[in-house]
């Protein structure tokens, strides 16, 4: 507080600073114990970031000689990772600098937390690649690197590290340097993703060009890696891009006001502005941009608005608003490079569930084209990607949706595939071609003496197989019922309270998932005296009102197309 | 000290052509997306609702995330009758102005047997008042998805959060086995029972709630303002005179220019001395501060990893 008074404190020149600051999003990656935690340690304890109690519990401690700080337990925060000496998931980390703000994610290296690192390098503008300078490019520094330029990560900072356990000789870091720039250039190449790169000389214990220069290596007139940092372009530049906008709720406070919800993902939109509505191909102009600060002309990614339409349009959670004259394309198969990370291999032709912008919807793997080995860079024929393999592959989507390619819009090419058994997150993926709509709608070519596929099927009846429960007057039961069967579906009543399924407790959840499994909507139904009809499927459920028929009828198909079971919702009525 | 309290809202005006908009809006940006996503896929979120600073921030995030419609779920206080009485009755008058239904939940049972962090220690006590109470209340009413306040920057353990962070059927946190989270692509899928803590505020600093509290007005509890308090003086330790507290034989509380850091409950919160009354003091100091928030919290440091061991059983 001393140096504060003498010098008179202004909160606006300083909140003005602030103001003036961007952001950088960096993360680190590297094999295990290459000094990424250290180095992260280090640069916040050089750049004052970690307070004096933080500091404090960490004397003592660690993998250090007497008298030197670990400092990757800064970060290594979990019991578990103190006690193994090695991280296990990202910690994320914050500074700033008089320039800028930054956000860190420390990622692990080992190869069983890989999906921890590419969690961390997904949202990364920047990664710090540790190397290890006594053991040189290792299969994980190829991986991470791999894993970073695919994730869109366009700037690659080489750290190599220890530089005090090899006397700080440069043939050693030209050595690697020479062997890394090459194969860093074919990855790009192979990614498609321009990568630039920088080779820094470091010591994370010492803290050698780390937040300062160092004097030990004189042959080096490079910068230290905090001014690579502060001088790299700002957060990636979304307002070039053209407008994307992905409805994530309809807001309806009443009637007079109805406006949708969402997070600008790129580009720019005025009052005025021509959208189109996607998949529908709908168009409308835009009347106003809505928050709780005011009304805008203009507003710009990422800010969170509600956008307001010059006309009804059905709109809804998943849809994507886009400028009309520059729209993405709604696509029914798309082609893209997977990271698996689920220890259950990838299984084609399972049912996935794709997490894309503000949408979900049921997908399968139609062909792996190859897996990509990444430690020869070559494309290799595979039946399967297991755990942290990586591969290109086509991807059939039960609904139309509109996606650019990853390398145009990181925000609208971007996926994770959910197993909707386990509810795992099992890859990440990024688009890398998109086939228009119609090219897909074409049914596969049956064979005309085979068996009959679930593809087949479901073309067929409108849906897929699965177990739906419902509970309520047995009036609202057989409205259901027959709602779907008006609609082509096939439903299958099975009455909890029949007496084979009283007598032996395993049996009616065998029939149902029989019945799924042959592509049957196997209605589980139990009756009662309410004035509420409670539906559930695949772990989503609802609770309607019965009094309104048509309006209960609705949302029970508005449950079963959300769950992906109901595929198309013209289809379902909706 | 000079300073100019008064910051011009065209600071931080939203509106004009593609200008880089400020950290804080950025920050603003990508809590508001968190907070509609779960509105939109989770049946029945509640925000826990702490009365501190970063509850009053998120309280205003979901204000503009929903506006102009309401809140679409209820708030969610777990109080230990330990709370500050400044806390309850500005708690209350929030949720008035807000328009939010309040919940609060209290451990009656252990509250009458006399749960205090004297007669138990206080990682007993916590487990009974704090997280007993929240897993009991959050399975009372159903809830699969429950907003936190905590901030990664809080504390070491907390620096390994996802913004979703699945909790199994019995509320527990397993840091070693956690969903990827890439982009901002968050999974959402549960089966019965389980449930997500959902923390908004994740990439937030101390720092940065600070700035956006005194930016955009927000109200806080007095605590956090330096005045003439009673304080029992136990070396470095200020300990409140509230409830709860035994007093030493002998022992007397002195009138001391404090304030609070963070909020907890009054036995367990330490205030430090500090002439900081203002927002733009409170900024000024926060500056020059050498140790934690968490600094002046006695539960943070009854051992190495603490924290991480409350998280685990269930703890926000
Ligand atoms: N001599 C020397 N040792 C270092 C240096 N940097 C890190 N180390 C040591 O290397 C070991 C591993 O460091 P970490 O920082 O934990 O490595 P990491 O890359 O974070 O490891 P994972 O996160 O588990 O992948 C520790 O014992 C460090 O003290 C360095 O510059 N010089
Ligand atoms: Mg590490």
């Amino acid at each position: 507080m001393a140096a504060l008074t003498s010098n008179p404190f202004s909160i606006g020149e300083f909140l003005g600073r602030e103001r003036q600051k961007d952001l950088l999003r960096f993360s680190t990656a590297g094999s295990v114990d290459d000094g990424k935690s250290t180095l992260i340690g280090r640069l916040l304890y050089d750049t004052q970031s970690v307070y004096e109690d933080q500091v404090r519990s960490i004397q003592g401690k660690g993998t250090t000689a007497p008298g030197q700080i670990d400092f990757a337990l800064l970060t290594d925060g979990l019991r578990a990772e103190r006690e193994q000496g090695i991280t296990i998931d990202v910690a994320y980390r914050y500074f700033s600098t008089a320039r800028r703000k930054f956000i860190i994610a420390d990622t692990p290296g080992h190869e069983q937390y890989t999906r921890n690192m590419a969690t961390g390098a997904s949202t990364a503008d920047a990664a710090v690649v540790l190397v290890d300078a006594g053991k040189g490019i290792l299969i994980q520094s190829r991986r991470h690197a791999y894993i970073a330029s695919l994730l869109g990560v366009r700037h690659l900072l080489v750290a190599v590290n220890k530089m005090d356990l090899v006397g700080y000789r440069e043939e050693v870091f030209r050595a690697i340097e020479s062997e890394f720039a090459p194969l860093l250039r074919r990855i790009a190449e192979d990614t498609g993703n321009p990568v630039e790169m920088a080779f820094i000389p470091v010591s994370a214990l010492a803290g050698d060009n780390v937040a300062r220069r160092s004097n030990a290596m004189p042959w080096y007139n490079g910068p230290a890696l905090l001014e690579v940092l502060e001088s790299l372009p700002a957060s990636e530049d979304r307002h070039a891009a053209p407008f994307r906008f992905p409805v994530q709720r309809v807001v309806r406070p009443h009637r007079s006001f109805r406006g949708f919800a969402g997070q600008i993902a790129s580009g720019t939109v005025a009052k005025g502005s021509q959208i189109v509505v996607l998949p529908s191909g709908k168009t409308a102009a835009v009347t106003r941009i809505v928050t709780w600060d005011g009304d805008l002309d203009h507003a710009t990614a990422p800010l969170s608005v509600t956008l307001m339409l010059d006309r009804e349009l059905d709109v809804s959670r998943g849809d994507l608003i886009a400028a009309v004259d520059a729209p993405p394309v709604a696509a029914r198969r798309v082609q893209a490079a997977l990271v698996w990370m689920d220890q259950r291999p990838l299984q084609r032709n399972r049912r996935y569930l794709v997490k894309h912008t503000s949408q979900t919807a049921p997908a399968r793997v139609a062909a792996l084209a190859y897996r990509t080995n990444v430690g020869t860079l070559e494309r290799e024929v595979a039946s399967t990607l297991e755990l942290n393999e990586i591969g290109l592959v086509h991807l059939d989507l039960l609904r139309p949706m509109a996606v650019d390619r990853y390398a145009d819009n990181r925000a609208t090419g971007a996926f994770i595939l959910i197993d909707p058994e386990s509810n795992a997150t099992v890859a990440a993926g990024m688009v890398t071609a998109t086939s228009p709509l119609d090219a897909a709608d074409l049914p596969a070519q049956a064979d005309p003496w085979g068996r009959v596929t679930a593809a087949e099927r479901e073309a067929r009846w409108g849906h897929r197989g699965a177990v739906v429960e419902l509970n309520g007057p047995a009036e609202a039961i057989d409205a259901v019922e027959r709602s779907l069967f008006s609609i082509g579906a096939v439903p299958v009543r099975l009455e909890k309270d029949e007496e084979a399924f009283l007598l032996h407790p395993g049996l009616l959840p065998a029939v149902a998932a029989a019945h799924a499994q042959a592509g049957l909507l196997a209605l589980v139904t139990a009756s009662n005296e309410e004035t509420r009809l409670q539906a559930r499927a695949e772990g989503r459920g609802i609770a309607t009102e019965t009094a309104e028929p048509a309006h209960m009828v609705a949302a029970v198909h508005r449950l079963l197309y959300e769950a992906g079971i109901l595929i198309s919702a013209e289809r379902a009525g909706l | 000290m000079a300073v100019s309290a008064t910051v011009s809202k065209s600071a931080l005006s939203l509106d004009g052509a593609p200008r880089r908009l400020t950290h804080l809006r950025l920050l603003e940006a990508e809590s508001i997306h968190i907070l509609r996503e779960v509105a939109a896929e989770f049946e029945r979120p509640v925000m826990l609702y702490s009365v501190g600073k970063d509850s009053s921030v998120m309280l205003r995030l979901a204000q503009k995330a929903f506006y102009p419609g309401p809140i679409p779920f209820p708030l969610l206080h777990v109080d230990t009758g330990f709370k500050f009485a400044e806390m309850l009755a500005f708690r209350d008058a929030m949720a008035r102005e807000v328009g939010a239904q309040l919940l609060v939940w209290r451990n009656e049972a252990a509250i009458a047997a006399g749960a205090n962090p004297i007669a138990l220690d206080t990682r007993r006590c916590c487990g009974l008042l704090k997280t007993q109470a929240l897993l009991d209340a959050l399975r009372h009413y159903n809830f699969d998805a429950a907003f936190g306040g905590a901030r990664r920057d809080e504390e070491k353990s907390r620096a390994k959060e996802r913004i979703y962070s699945f909790r199994d059927s019995a509320g527990q946190w397993d840091p070693k086995n956690q969903r990827p989270e890439l982009w901002n692509l968050y999974n959402a899928r549960i089966h019965p029972g389980e449930s997500i803590r959902v923390f908004p505020l994740s990439n937030w600093t101390e720092m940065d709630v600070w700035q956006y509290i005194h930016e955009e007005n927000i109200p806080v509890v007095d605590l956090y303002f330096a005045k003439e308090r009673p304080m029992y003086v136990r070396g470095d330790a200020l300990i409140p005179t509230e409830q709860g507290f035994v007093a030493l034989p002998g022992e007397q509380p002195e009138n001391v220019k404090c304030r609070l850091r963070s909020l907890g409950c009054s036995p367990c919160t330490g205030a430090i001395r500090s002439d900081a009354a203002t927002l733009p003091e409170i900024i000024a100091e926060l500056i020059a501060f050498r140790s934690s928030e968490r600094a002046n919290r006695i539960i943070d440091h009854d051992r190495e990893g603490s924290m991480e061991i409350k998280k685990r059983e269930g703890y926000f």
